[in-house]
């Protein structure tokens, strides 16, 4: 890869986010509505546990602890800012939108209006060895969503 | 930054270095970009030099055919040069016998062979009650083999925890070498630390409560000088596992040395064509080594390609490459000191490690500083290395790693470190 790949993979709002993360950190929430998943990328070693807490159908906060590189982390800060408040299946549309785009290998054109900051992302799509960066926590809130909304208690999600 | 002016100089460097590059053709590619090629992933896999390139070609073109079998010419010259290679493995490692180099896929399977022969019926089988010690800084195929054994047999695994700068804490050998010791097995040379361990000492504790050990070779082989025959029999490792893309080779062949007493002891591996000596539909009987551990046909042009390695390896003299690895390590970490917020893992005398040298970068994730290098055209490993436990007892995930081989050259380190601040700065940690 040359500079000029670098900077599409390291755009600003990245390294922002990568710097000073949003809803970092696992919060306590009623145990009836939470979720708790841990999920490693095997062949990196980055970590994510991630909670869920959903009440009314809404996802009311996501929290999480991650070790990780600048793309990892600052993927799961832009997670908590488009998924929560907003009902889970409006959340789970934005998974599937930001999912479409990081295996979009670089041809797919984001919508700012859905993913916000996420379009960053993008250049990312071009180096298949950090799309699995991206996804990791998108991945452990898909998977802590869906056992939220099971009623399975806080479980040992390590994939 | 780091001069370069003097760097040309180095005391121990190979004299021909210019020569002996100019033998690696992928070392004259550039990357996108036009940048040239810096390769400090050696640790990781070596590159090729054209007589190993040539060697394999030439046999695929003008030799091909099965080994052992083939009733013609071709056969038996096909045959011949991958016999030829074994001894030309065997004269790399000073192997007592020429016998006693086995052929396998890679170290990996080198290692399992004997983990799992272990498990069965044999004289050496090990049971309930019995210890298998390891270390805490071996590679994850040095490990895990030995879980599966333990668990499988009833037996413990128990092992040697790390020093705070990266050496084998040896404070509790009498404690964890005992007469319930069956199997010791560690690493010659740490991939991650770099660490070289005190191999002779370890072996003789063993034997002398009838353990036998095992050695992981990968990141020895390619740089230190090994004489099997020429170390004391009590000092002497039993089993000696290592990798052919490591010593310049390609990849899909490894070696298991074993002296034969112990190789005679242990039962097959796999069964199939080539390990018997005769089968009724009733039982089998087993050809001797190193057959009876080469079930199938083999990566003959892979073995051939090693032996062409092992023997260019051989022409440039290993304590030649040793003195250059040295002398490159030296000058790397002297480089590295200069890097704000870099903290290398594992000792920090060139003198008593080998050639690959993990760090942490304060403030950059080692994927983050991996990526920066490659945009640069630098090519380093970033991850755990397959080495989490030695992370962990470091308390870090994961590291990046730089590492040299006969190949590198002064100005190579210069632009890694270089390329290091001009890490810091695009994560603007000034």
């Amino acid at each position: 890869m040359t500079a000029t790949d670098l900077d599409a993979l390291y755009q600003e709002i990245i390294l922002d986010h990568y710097k000073h993360p949003h809803g970092k950190g696992l919060r306590d929430a009623h145990p009836d509505h939470t979720a708790e998943v841990h999920h490693v990328n095997p062949t990196c070693g980055d970590e994510v546990t991630l909670r869920v807490h959903l009440r009314d159908g809404l996802v009311e906060d996501v929290s999480y602890d991650a070790l990780g590189c600048s793309i990892s982390q600052a993927s799961a800060s832009v997670l908590y800012d488009l998924v929560v408040g907003k009902s889970v299946d409006d959340a789970m549309a934005i998974h599937e939108e930001f999912l479409t785009l990081m295996q979009g290998k670089g041809t797919v054109e984001p919508d700012e209006d859905v993913l916000e900051d996420g379009i960053a992302f993008a250049g990312v799509a071009k180096f298949p060895a950090r799309v699995k960066c991206a996804l990791l926590s998108w991945m452990a809130w898909k998977d802590a969503t869906a056992r939220a909304i099971d009623g399975s208690i806080a479980g040992d999600g390590e994939k | 930054m780091v001069s370069t002016g003097a760097a040309t100089g180095l005391p121990g460097l190979l004299p021909e270095l210019a020569v002996i590059r100019k033998d690696f053709p992928i070392l004259e590619r550039t990357l996108a970009g036009g940048l040239p090629l810096v390769y400090l992933d050696s640790a990781n896999t070596s590159q090729k030099p054209q007589v190993v390139i040539d060697t394999m070609v030439d046999h695929l073109e003008r030799h091909n055919a099965n080994i052992a079998r083939a009733m013609h010419q071709l056969g038996a010259e096909s045959t011949e040069a991958f016999e030829t290679a074994r001894d030309k493995v065997a004269a790399f490692i000073g192997a007592p016998e020429r016998d006693e180099v086995i052929f396998t896929k890679n170290a990996s399977e080198a290692l399992n062979l004997v983990a799992n022969t272990l498990a069965w019926k044999g004289d050496r089988q090990v049971g309930p009650g019995d210890e298998v010690v390891i270390t805490e800084m071996e590679h994850h195929s040095n490990i895990v083999p030995w879980q599966l054994l333990t668990q499988r047999t009833g037996a413990t695994l128990r092992w040697f925890g790390l020093t705070d700068d990266g050496r084998l804490d040896l404070s509790a050998i009498d404690e964890l070498i005992t007469e319930r010791t069956k199997v010791v097995s560690l690493t010659w040379v740490s991939n991650m630390l770099g660490t070289i361990n005190p191999i002779a000492e370890i072996t003789r504790k063993a034997h002398a409560v009838g353990a036998i050990v095992v050695v992981d070779a990968s990141q020895a082989a390619p740089q230190l000088p090994i004489d099997l025959a020429a170390m004391p029999a009590e000092e002497r490792p039993d089993l000696v596992a290592f990798t052919g893309h490591k010593v310049v080779g390609p990849t899909g062949i490894g070696v298991l040395w074993g002296s034969r007493a112990v190789l005679d002891a242990l039962p097959p591996f796999l069964g199939g064509g080539e390990m018997i000596e005769t089968v009724r539909m009733e039982a089998s009987t087993y050809a001797g080594i190193p057959h009876k551990f080469e079930a199938g046909t083999p990566p003959i042009v892979e073995a051939i390609g090693l032996g062409a390695a092992v023997e260019y390896l051989g022409h440039v003299g290993m304590e030649a490459i040793h003195a250059h690895e040295q002398a490159i390590t030296a000058y790397a970490l002297d480089g590295l000191r200069t890097v704000p917020g870099l903290t290398v893992l594992g000792p920090l005398d060139a003198a008593s490690r080998g050639g690959a040298i993990s760090f942490e970068l304060d403030g950059v994730h080692p994927h983050d500083i991996a990526q920066v290098l490659d945009s640069r055209g630098i090519a380093v490993r970033a991850g755990h290395h397959c080495a989490k436990p030695a992370h962990a007892r470091f308390g870090v995930q994961s590291s990046t790693r730089m590492s040299s081989y006969l190949y590198t050259e002064p100005r190579e380190i210069d632009a890694l470190v270089e390329a290091l601040e001009y890490t810091r700065s695009y994560f603007k940690l000034d």
